[in-house]
């Protein structure tokens, strides 16, 4: 914490700056599928010191009430996200062009997720 | 009931996860980070739920109209039958860890091969805990190994643990009159076999870990037996039974 103000108490050293928090596990993205034929999807993020403990974590923390039967984790590090400032750029163009959604077949219930 | 060797046996079973889940139990709110304190509390709700199944097994045999709660709550030390080992305080992360370790890799061992046990109620008991105990094992061997072959400081830590461990763990494998008979019936196996298995395969994770094996194969003992628990034990029971000591029959 800084101070704009010189010291109320001059004579008195200041403190130790806190040392830096280093050896923080790295911060990994959680994606489950919970059944067969879904795709896997993003339930949340953890703490972990590498991949294989992630998958262990995240197996203790979202996947207790037998929600999954695949784990896919990710260091959040490696995800390449897109700008919220691009959102018109890449989104609005294909606001008024309905034909490009698939809405205008009737899917059998037979057929499931799809 | 006392001298009947399947009731004995029973409550070894149950007494172990009853006391070992309990101390893991001791960590919730309290672990070195949010992850693993989530997975100690997954893991000693595993180990009391397979204390039900052993103590209700075990109640069953005693009659009385006795549940697994009675077992649970309203013993004293000296009925106890858990190894030393488990009611031994926590200390720091690394001797619950380590002390985890040395029993995953026997419990799952054993319940691997109490899976084919001739009582079909051990058996069906077994078959359902030896999932949890896989993934148990799974996990405390794997924090062992990145524990005992990490920092100098964690090193140490875990040295420290598997020192002051070591003569507790071979309390696991003495076979008693109880055992004999268990192994004589078929309904659990030989102790001595189980004991080479075992080893081998601690002594590989502990080579991983870069940990070394105390070379004195003193072995405590008094807790399977009820001979002499520690003196943790009471302390721990004052705080696990007070409120069915304080309101007797209290329910929710």
């Amino acid at each position: 914490m800084s101070s704009p103000s010189p010291s109320a108490y001059p004579d008195t050293p200041p403190p130790d700056k806190e040392p830096k928090r280093t050896g923080e596990w790295p911060l990994w993205e959680v994606f489950i599928r919970g059944q067969h034929g879904l795709s896997h999807r993003h339930v949340g993020s953890l703490h972990a010191p590498d991949a294989e403990m992630a998958i262990k974590n995240a197996r203790d923390v979202y996947t207790r009430r037998n929600e999954g039967v695949s784990i896919w984790v990710v260091e959040a590090e490696r995800v390449t996200a897109s700008a919220p400032g691009d959102k018109e750029a890449l989104y609005d163009p294909s606001n008024s062009k309905v034909y490009r959604h698939p809405t205008f077949f009737d899917i059998p219930d037979e057929v499931g997720h799809m | 009931m006392a001298d009947n060797a399947l009731f004995q046996f029973l409550l070894r079973m149950g007494d172990n996860t009853l006391v070992l889940g309990h101390r893991v139990s001791e960590w919730c709110g309290k672990a070195p980070v949010l992850e693993e304190d989530i997975a100690l509390a997954n893991t000693a709700l595993d180990l009391i739920g397979q204390t039900q199944m052993w103590l209700g097994y075990a109640a069953e045999l005693q009659g009385e109209a006795k549940t697994a709660d009675d077992l649970a709550y309203l013993r004293d030390v000296w009925d106890f039958r858990n190894l030393l080992m488990l009611e031994r305080p926590n200390l720091d992360f690394g001797h619950t860890m380590m002390r985890q370790y040395l029993f995953d890799a026997y419990h799952h061992l054993l319940l691997g091969k109490l899976a084919g046990s001739s009582d079909p109620r051990v058996a069906e008991i077994a078959a359902k805990s030896v999932k949890e105990a896989a993934y148990h094992l799974d996990r405390s061997g794997e924090t062992v190994v990145a524990l005992g072959d990490g920092t100098a400081e964690s090193h140490r830590r875990m040295q420290d643990a598997l020192d002051l461990l070591w003569p507790f763990a071979g309390e696991m494998f003495l076979a008693d009159d109880v055992d004999d008979a268990m192994a004589a019936a078929g309904i659990a196996p030989e102790l001595a076999a189980l004991k080479a298995e075992w080893e081998s395969s601690v002594r590989a994770t502990l080579r991983d870990a870069s940990l070394t094996v105390p070379d004195d194969d003193f072995a405590h003992k008094g807790g399977k037996t009820g001979r002499q628990h520690t003196e943790h034990l009471g302390h721990m029971l004052a705080q696990m039974q007070f409120l069915q000591r304080a309101y007797p029959g209290a329910s929710w």
